[in-house]
């Protein structure tokens, strides 16, 4: 079902064994697209937020999997960056989150319909 | 017209001014510096006026001011008077404008300096301007005491701005400087009209002065711009001098159609525009309409402007370039006519009128237009000899009507008012009436008299113009009538009195700024003032308004022997011909040089000695006498009958001031004396014809601004907040509409990049 250039190992230095860079890239597509799936269906800020996560995450897997197939560290370091902004916004969000629900006393997006831009 | 030019030419060859010799207007010489003052101190007191505005001085001290300046003024002009000397002198305060532009080989240079043209005729002018000023000025300090404090410091400030204007215009050494007086004396009247300017119509009829000048100013403008583009200058002492000028004038003497057809047209064209400049400052025909709405102003402006002074810068205009007017076979035929015109017309609407200022406004326009028909029957001496006299039996009558109308709250209708000369108080007002009033008739004897005796002899005298003559008689015979209709209406007969409108309130010009209690005062007076009529008294005229009366009328007296003063035409005729306007008409120097005729004669051509002889047959008579010496009994005679027959219809047998014996009469004469009385319908006619167009020409044009150019203006607002309607529901602000798009964004992104890289 993958392409075939997919599959198709580079062979210096270490053989990653079993595992090919197509099945790296379809964890982190199949974890961005439970995260898409998960914030557009969820009305939950708090489960929608943790989509997000979802997604960020599915998208280090990828960078970091082409990072190790193509053998340098851009990929690596990039993710290092994503996961401290990353974290960084998850307080953020997280206090926001908060604070909109002492006022609405719920975690509906639907109650925050006046964010127009 | 052309016989008349050549019959004038002979007159001139027989006065010695040959076409060799030129016309006669010696070179100018330098002046001395301090006739600047003349125009400076009436500016002096419009700073001060100015000043006490804007520290809202509360006293008469504006008045004081003004007067003090425009005395100080007259006297400066008396003494330019006793400094005059036989040729014009040239005196330059700055050079003003100095503009050169043209290539090397044809420069053109406008050079204008704010200069001073000082010669006789300037100082005739400058003499009533700035003595008349100060006598008014004098009169309305008492006039206006019930503006103290309000518009006291505006209205001496735009008077002393008319007197600056009007120095500007008469002492100007070059067209431009007497057309910056001429829209200046334009504008005073404007501020001046318009002083109630709470009155809406005052300032109706402020804003008609405005328009109707504006059209006459036009003509002066462009036949000012015709002046320079045809001799290059616009000084009164290059232009008269200047070759080209001298050579057309010449032709324009011999008078032959061949001669008259080397003066291009356009040259023929400036005296008519300069014409129209004056009818519209003058107030004459098409354009008198102004000057008996211009009343709506307080009566010293009335008198100062609208009957002394500025309504004669039209003949001052044409008597300062009477010389240009030659240049025209026709101009002056038309000044001529249209004067004649004004004069009769608006004396029959003066016979019909109630208001008094009213029939005073039409006598003005119909004495303005005797001048005009003076200088159209080419003599300048008798025209200014009449706006010298006019000024100020016209001055003195405007002052006592106005004294009643300040003592009677407002009345001015002659219906509502009689006997007021025999009231206590009010006797000086009479008696200055009276001469004012027999100045204007005509009565023999008088300054007034002389002055109109000698334009009807003239129009008698000069070829062609005998029916102007008759016009002007019938004329005179009406003055005389209307003018004692007022007399014998309201200052003599039965006592009788009813306030005007203005009663019980000093100020109800503005009665809007009162206070509420003010108001109420007001209306409870007048309700009580329905029920006791003779609650009101009078308030007899104080020390200035009297004193002012009486020096006009002295004055009015004091001129009369000016007339006999000097070789032709008095004291006044000696001033005007060794100025500009200097011009000997047909027969004016018969008896001076007949004995010079033979030798003038010969140093012309053959042609011009026949010529002159053919002309001379045909010089006019009055019914076969010669006119000069038959007027005198003539139009006295007419004088009387008119002051007779206003005798007999509005004094002899009138009980009440209501009535009078001339009601019974009007039935007789149809629908002649209602329309009259509406002034023949020239408004109502000016209104259909110009004003109704324009107005709903206006309105068009504001549907098209409102429709057209504002709708492109709007659509441009439009359009974006259209576009932004349309796209706005897509920001509704709930996240997953936002997260769902994002996503189809990115399927799309997605689907592109796949197909693209295949």
């Amino acid at each position: 079902m993958l392409a075939s250039w997919m599959l198709a190992q580079s062979d210096y230095p270490i053989p990653m064994t079993n595992l090919t860079l197509g099945h790296y890239l379809f964890v982190a597509a199949a974890m961005f697209a439970i995260g898409l799936i998960g914030f557009l269906t969820r009305r939950n800020l708090i489960i929608m937020f943790l989509c997000t996560e979802l997604m960020f995450q599915a998208a280090g897997i990828a960078l970091v999997a082409f990072s190790r197939y193509h053998l340098n560290h851009t990929g690596e370091t990039f993710v290092i960056f994503v996961l401290t902004v990353a974290a960084a916004e998850a307080a953020m969000a997280l206090a926001l989150v908060v604070l909109l629900f002492r006022r609405r006393e719920s975690l509906s997006a639907e109650e925050w319909g006046q964010m127009k831009g | 017209m052309t016989e008349l030019a050549t019959t004038v030419w002979q007159g001139l060859a027989a006065a010695g001014l040959g076409a060799a010799e030129g016309w006669g207007v010696p070179p100018a010489v330098p002046g001395p510096m301090w006739i600047g003052l003349i125009p400076a101190l009436p500016l002096l007191a419009v700073v001060l006026c100015t000043l006490c505005a804007i520290f809202k001085v509360k006293s008469k001290l504006p008045a004081w001011l003004t007067v003090g300046c425009l005395a100080a003024s007259f006297v400066v002009t008396l003494l330019m008077y006793l400094n005059m000397s036989g040729s014009p002198m040239l005196s330059t305060a700055f050079t003003w404008i100095d503009v050169s532009w043209g290539s090397e080989r044809s420069p053109r240079n406008l050079h204008a300096n704010f200069g001073f043209y000082i010669d006789s005729l300037t100082c005739l002018w400058m003499l009533f301007v700035t003595g008349l000023a100060t006598l008014i000025a004098l009169y309305a300090s008492e006039y206006m005491s019930h503006d103290v404090g309000k518009g006291y410091s505006r209205f001496f400030a735009a008077f002393s701005l008319f007197v600056f204007s009007m120095a500007c215009l008469v002492m100007a050494d070059n067209l431009i400087l007497l057309y910056l007086g001429w829209e200046g004396v334009g504008l005073c009247s404007y501020l001046l009209i318009g002083y109630f300017y709470k009155k809406p119509s005052a300032v109706a009829a402020a804003k008609k002065a405005f328009i109707m000048n504006r059209i006459g100013d036009l003509g002066l403008a462009l036949g000012i711009f015709l002046i320079f583009v045809k001799f290059g200058t616009v000084e009164y002492a290059k232009l008269f001098a200047d070759g080209a000028f001298k050579e057309m004038l010449g032709h324009a003497m011999t008078g032959t159609s061949e001669s008259w057809a080397k003066i291009p047209w356009d040259v023929k064209l400036i005296p008519i525009l300069l014409m129209v400049g004056a009818f519209g400052k003058s107030a004459q025909f098409p354009l008198y309409v102004w000057l008996p709405d211009a009343m709506e102003g307080p009566t010293p402006v009335s008198a100062l402007i609208h009957a002394a002074t500025m309504v004669t810068a039209g003949v001052f205009l044409i008597a300062r370039t009477y010389a240009v007017f030659q240049l025209s076979p026709s101009a002056l035929t038309i000044v001529a006519i249209i004067g004649t015109v004004t004069a009769l017309l608006a004396a029959t609407i003066g016979m019909a009128q109630f208001d008094i200022k009213r029939i005073m406004a039409y006598s003005t326009v119909s004495q303005l237009g005797y001048m005009f028909a003076g200088l159209g029957v080419m003599t300048s001496v008798g025209a200014c000899f009449h706006v010298f006299t006019h000024a100020f039996f016209k001055a003195l009558l405007f002052l006592a009507c106005g004294a009643v109308m300040h003592g009677f709250a407002g009345q001015l209708d002659l219906r509502k008012l009689s006997g007021v000369g025999k009231m206590p108080g009010w006797r000086i007002v009479g008696i200055t009436m009276l001469v004012g009033c027999l100045n204007l008739a005509g009565f023999p004897l008088l300054a007034g008299f002389w002055s109109k005796d000698m334009i009807l002899a003239q129009a008698f005298i000069t070829p062609g113009m005998g029916l102007v003559g008759w016009v002007l008689l019938l004329t005179a015979g009406l003055t005389a009538y209307y003018t004692f209709r007022v007399y014998f209406r309201v200052f003599v007969g039965p006592q009788e009195h009813h306030p005007g409108d203005e009663a019980h309130g000093h100020d109800d010009h503005d009665a809007h700024g009162h206070g509420g209690h003010g108001h109420d005062d007001h209306g409870h007076a007048k309700a009580d003032h329905k029920h006791e009529a003779h609650d009101f008294h009078p308030h007899p005229p104080g020390w200035a308004i009297n004193l002012v009366l009486v020096v006009l009328a002295a004055a009015s007296f004091a001129i009369i022997p000016l007339t006999f003063m000097g070789k032709h035409g008095g004291w006044v005729g000696d001033m005007v011909s060794h100025s500009s306007a200097a011009w000997s008409a047909p027969g004016e120097h018969h008896d001076d040089h007949a004995g010079h005729s033979h030798a003038a004669g010969d140093t012309h051509s053959h042609a011009g000695e026949s010529s002159r002889s053919h002309d001379e047959e045909k010089l006019g008579t009055f019914l076969g006498m010669d006119p000069h010496a038959v007027m005198y009994y003539v139009s006295g005679v007419v004088g009387l009958i008119g002051i007779g027959v206003a005798y007999r219809l509005h004094l002899q047998g009138r009980t009440s001031a209501a009535t009078s014996r001339a009601d019974a009469l009007l039935p007789m004469l149809g629908p002649i004396p209602k329309w009259a009385q509406n002034k023949w319908y020239v408004d109502e006619f000016y209104h259909f014809l110009f004003v109704r167009p324009l107005w709903v020409l206006s309105h068009i044009f504001h549907l098209i601004d409102r429709m057209l150019v504002d709708g492109l203006v709007n659509l441009a607002g439009i359009l974006p907040r259209a576009l932004g309607a349309t796209i706005r529901p897509s920001q509704s602000g709930q996240l997953h509409g936002y997260a769902v798009a994002m996503a189809g964004g990115i399927g799309v992104l997605l689907l592109i990049v796949l197909l693209v890289a295949r």
